[in-house]
């Protein structure tokens, strides 16, 4: 599918500099031609030094999908975001990930303009959602947690009304959902009751009216949660394609395997805060060893041979039901824990790679999934 | 500053009423039998059975030449609001808490205020089609003339936007779906019965006047009757269309605010 760029319609997207606090020109969606206004010229020609700063700002704002510093979200006493910095650029995929109740979706909420922010800053496509929310919206795929289709309608009829709802022609819309149905694989069910769909089919028919109105921006609120493993690897596909395609993802999950598959860059949240940032390879690096050993012991054998681990791992975390020991050669920990005369006696030993999980359980002492 | 297609000037609320067209589309039979049944059966039960009754009795007790004459206006009026008030209980439930199909239009360029517009839009459209059926049934069963039927619709249709409005701004603040029934139960029902529909309110004791007085639907049994009769309504005409606006008025902003509260908090 080619980005679906409507018959004769031409995006061109304002410059605000908030130095001045207005727009001081204009730029395709891509940043691949910015255009300063003749009369703000004169702003960005005093001298060599304020040029470069200027062009500097401009080519970082052409870039920032998402801007927040210190957002903050609270509901009467409860502190559901606080105080997070972040930015999201244009074209990455960009993961919040973390346990229900982290605050990811308030987070995401608030990006997508629904939600007014309790203190802090926020910008969303060079737009502050408390005032442009029209605006932001118009320009943003959302994808809820939860479906929230009409159940009573066809396939087409879902997509048809929320075409509407930005304002599209129906004859542009009946030859876009075509395509949409598609890229989801759902051309088949184009007729069908919403009702009669799987949870999958339902997850990307939400994918495809999210991106109805062509947006730059997909704001994804866990995907692919309470879907099965083949419908999960088809959503992860479909988005992976999207991606590819230029489209910025946000995202947030609780499956690390999810962060890891999609994301660019993510950021760990726990309890409203930000307590990571980085590429899932770096915050692997930066938190964890490279591979991991899991052990399994007898029940009350595991905290006295997790203390004969002492010194042969990196570091060794005592789960309830299993130990894991950090360590850069997994191999060689794994054949001398079942080495004669060391104690240990698991009764199973699975080696494996680090994980965001391993990453989360470091940072919080918790697992994602309880 | 994209370049916007034509149909992006059309105001989002009437976007929302196309989308609820498109729905009712595929749901109107859930409807179709309140719609065209009910009047009948009302009219036939009340009008001609009980109304035979009545007229025999001496006919003085009503204003109006037959029972059936006094009762049709009334129904009209009452149905309006009991179509308005199934639209705005359930379905905006469903909207808010259980399709959630309110959140997907939020989402959207539409907002809270765009929604509600749209949706109490639709709740006239419907209200007034089936008005429109119950004044062609109350001219089919000789209760009225065409003329007097056809103005009857309007002030019928006026109640149902003033119960629409401030029916679904009490929907919209409510958490779950408990105190609807408690809504009709001990609102629409007990109006329904004692608002002048069935029989003048001169027979409700002068003590439960003053509901009728501070409710839409003796206002807007009297106007719908004194439009389908000819004859004059209880107060000024004026007075009867001012409350009924003023209802319609006031739960709009209510329901806006409802609504943002719950859907953007």
């Amino acid at each position: 599918m080619e980005r679906l760029r409507g018959a004769g319609v031409t995006t061109v997207e304002p410059i605000v500099d908030e130095a001045f606090g207005r727009s001081v020109g204009i730029r395709d969606p891509d940043g691949s031609r910015i255009q300063v206004n003749e009369s703000d010229r004169s702003l960005y020609a005093l001298n060599a030094g304020a040029r470069t700063a200027a062009a500097a700002r401009l080519a970082r704002m052409a870039d920032l999908v998402v801007e927040a510093r210190g957002l903050t979200k609270r509901f009467g006493g409860f502190t559901a975001v606080d105080h997070v910095d972040f930015s999201v650029q244009r074209g990455e995929a960009f993961g919040f990930l973390g346990p229900n109740g982290a605050g990811k979706s308030s987070t995401m909420r608030m990006i997508g303009a629904n939600s007014p922010v309790t203190e802090g800053h926020l910008r969303v496509l060079d737009l502050d959602p408390a005032t442009h929310g029209q605006a932001v919206r118009a320009r943003l795929g959302v994808v809820p947690q939860e479906d929230t289709l009409d159940t009573e309608l066809t396939v087409f009829e879902n997509l048809l009304i929320y075409g509407r709802y930005f304002g599209l022609p129906r004859s542009l819309l009946r030859e876009r959902i075509g395509q949409l149905l598609d890229f989801v694989q759902l051309s088949e069910r184009r007729g069908s009751k919403v009702d009669n769909l799987s949870g999958g089919m339902k997850r990307r028919l939400v994918i495809a009216r999210a991106l109805v109105s062509e947006p730059d921006v997909l704001l994804l609120d866990e995907p692919t949660t309470g879907l099965d493993p083949q419908a999960r690897h088809l959503v992860w596909d479909r988005l992976y394609r999207l991606k590819q395609q230029g489209v910025t993802l946000i995202l947030t999950t609780h499956y690390m395997d999810e962060a890891e598959q999609l994301c660019d860059r993510l950021v760990i949240m726990d309890r409203a805060r930000i307590v990571a940032e980085g590429s899932p390879r770096e915050l692997i690096t930066a938190h964890v060893t490279r591979e991991v050993v899991e052990l399994r012991f007898p029940p009350g054998t595991q905290d006295a041979a997790a203390a004969r681990l002492d010194g042969h791992a990196r570091r060794v975390e005592v789960l309830p039901d299993r130990v894991l020991a950090y360590t850069d050669d997994a191999d060689a920990l794994a054949t001398f824990v079942h080495g004669q005369d060391k104690g240990m006696h698991p009764v199973a030993t699975v080696v494996r790679r680090a994980t965001l999980e391993d990453v989360f359980l470091r940072l919080t002492g918790r697992s994602l999934v309880e | 500053m994209s370049v916007r297609p034509r149909a992006a000037r059309i105001p989002p609320a009437v976007r929302v009423v196309e989308g609820y067209a498109r729905t009712y589309r595929r749901t109107w039979k859930g409807t179709a039998v309140t719609t065209f049944v009910s009047p009948v059966l009302f009219l036939a039960a009340m009008g001609l059975g009980l109304g035979t009754l009545v007229d025999r009795g001496g006919g003085a007790a009503v204003p109006a030449e037959t029972y059936l004459a006094f009762l049709a206006p009334g129904l009209l009026a009452a149905s309006a609001m009991q179509t308005a008030a199934t639209d705005t209980t359930w379905p905006v439930m469903a909207g808010i808490k259980w399709l959630k199909t309110y959140d997907a239009a939020l989402a959207t360029p539409v907002s809270p205020r765009d929604l509600m517009a749209g949706h109490l839009g639709w709740v006239l459209v419907r209200v007034t089609f089936a008005s429109v059926v119950f004044a062609a049934v109350m001219v089919a069963f000789g209760a009225a003339g065409p003329l007097g039927a056809a103005l009857a619709v309007l002030p019928a249709a006026l109640t149902g936007l003033a119960f629409a409005s401030l029916i679904t701004a009490f929907t919209a603040s409510r958490k779950n779906e408990y105190a609807l029934a408690s809504l009709f139960r001990f609102g629409v029902v007990p109006l329904f019965l004692f608002s002048g529909t069935f029989f003048p309110l001169e027979q409700v004791p002068e003590l439960l006047r003053p509901i009728a007085y501070v409710t839409p639907l003796w206002h807007g049994v009297e106007l719908t009757r004194a439009a389908a009769l000819g004859g004059a309504p209880a107060l000024p005409a004026l007075v009867h269309v001012a409350v009924l606006v003023a209802c319609a008025a006031a739960g709009f902003p209510l329901a806006v605010r409802a609504l943002t509260r719950r859907m953007t908090p």
